[in-house]
């Protein structure tokens, strides 16, 4: 979806580095990296529907929150969907409804196992790649209305195949919790001019990793 | 977007802090969470993995051309070597600077960073400024770095938009010959592995 995460091209101002920055910036940010890091296991959900659960929300509202900020209400709408916890809990600072059954949490024995082996999304594939290194690729005009990771700003732009990644969990489906529904990943570079037009700096490339179905092939003699 | 230490006069983030001791309060009651977990996770990030992995990684391809070539075709084996592994760098893909090319790295989407190899993103990082113009104005976002490349090199941007996650190779500073993995991880800066930096001159370390 368009949502206000998908910024690339935009002009949200100059950068401004940190010198010596920290890791954290507060005690409530450390609390609540660590309590979105945790809670996936007890949750059940997957990194897409944790994604989706920040995007999904107005403009206004995504801009208007710091990064952790953005976090918590991520984090908090994906409890409550879940009936993990209710608001009133919240509110209360208190838990006032029995824990929802079979909802076992990270220990401390299980941190840095479940760190080393973190969630891999390569899968076996089930077809043969359509397109190989070289190949000069059409990005599609799509705007669903649920996550994607297709940036609104290479749609309808032609690239070429740089990189061929094997076959990942698709996140537009595991987001929505329809199943890792594998597709060939491929990274596809685009000239900054085709991007941007003439006043594009040159030298400048811009590559993105594309599942195969955010992709359409152009025949050689086109 | 910034956030920093300004919330003693700013009662949005009061009310942010309040927010977050209540949940951990109510996950921790509802056995959802266990504190010393969360402790630990904090610890990890904090003080164990950082970008000074990702500079032993670095001095090592610099130093020995067979880790080089194995860094560069499998990048996800190769920093296995250090015991790095796992979470945000499931799949690392190490993408090489020379004389004529500059890679630079952002998620336009979210925040996506190689944690195992540069731990949790700055916060320029996950910013909107950054995560909007790297991608359409590269050359004047590394100005802002305080970086100038020369006209004809070319600048490869790669936004993270899937599982796979980006390390940049930076060119080994020249005067460096002879020099040990662990005086060359010395110049090695987290900025020049995301490539909005180059690594430090011999005569900035001591």
């Amino acid at each position: 979806m368009d949502g206000a995460q998908d910024m690339g091209g935009l002009n949200y101002g100059a950068v401004e580095p940190e010198p010596n920055e920290p890791v954290f910036h507060a005690e409530w940010e450390r609390r609540a990296f660590a309590l979105t890091v945790a809670m996936a296991k007890p949750g059940g959900w997957n990194i897409d529907m944790s994604r989706f659960a920040r995007e999904d929300r107005p403009h206004a509202d995504y801009l208007s929150k710091s990064y952790y900020q953005i976090w918590l209400a991520g984090l908090e709408r994906l409890m409550l969907e879940r009936d993990l916890v209710t608001t009133d809990e919240i509110e209360a600072g208190h838990a006032l409804q029995p824990p929802k059954p079979g909802a076992a949490a990270l220990t401390r024995e299980t941190v840095l196992p479940t760190l080393r082996r973190g969630s891999p999304t390569l899968r076996v594939a089930a077809t043969p790649a359509l397109f190989k290194v070289g190949d000069r690729v059409r990005a599609k005009q799509m705007n669903p209305p649920t996550h994607t990771r297709l940036p609104h700003y290479v749609r309808g732009h032609v690239g070429v195949i740089d990189l061929v990644h094997g076959s990942h969990i698709f996140p537009d489906t595991h987001a929505m919790g329809a199943g890792e529904q594998p597709q060939w990943l491929y990274t596809v570079r685009f000239d900054g001019r085709e991007l941007w037009g003439d006043k594009a700096d040159p030298t400048s490339s811009v590559s993105v990793d594309a599942w195969e179905s955010y992709l359409d092939p152009i025949p050689d003699h086109a | 977007m910034s956030d920093h230490d300004h919330h003693h006069d700013h009662s949005d983030l009061s009310e942010t802090e309040l927010r977050v001791h209540a949940l951990e309060t109510v996950l921790t009651e509802k056995g959802y969470v266990d504190p010393a977990a969360l402790d630990l996770l904090i610890e990890t990030y904090e003080t164990k993995v950082g970008p000074r992995n990702g500079a032993q990684v670095v001095a090592r391809a610099w130093t020995d051309p067979d880790y080089r070539a194995r860094l560069l075709a499998d990048g996800t084996t190769a920093i296995t070597e250090f015991g790095f592994s796992g979470r945000q760098s499931e799949h690392l893909v190490v993408v090489e600077n020379t004389p004529g090319v500059h890679n630079m790295v952002v998620c336009t989407l979210c925040s996506c960073y190689p944690w195992a190899v540069l731990g949790l993103p700055p916060v320029w990082y996950k910013s909107a400024p950054y995560r909007s113009r790297a991608v359409i104005d590269p050359r004047g976002v590394l100005g802002e770095f305080g970086v100038t490349l020369a006209d004809n090199i070319n600048i490869r941007v790669w936004d993270s938009t899937s599982e796979i996650r980006y390390l940049v190779l930076p060119q080994r500073p020249a005067g460096t010959d002879g020099w040990s993995e662990e005086q060359l991880a010395e110049l090695v800066t987290r900025d020049s592995m995301i490539g909005t930096g180059l690594p430090k001159q011999p005569g900035e370390v001591a």
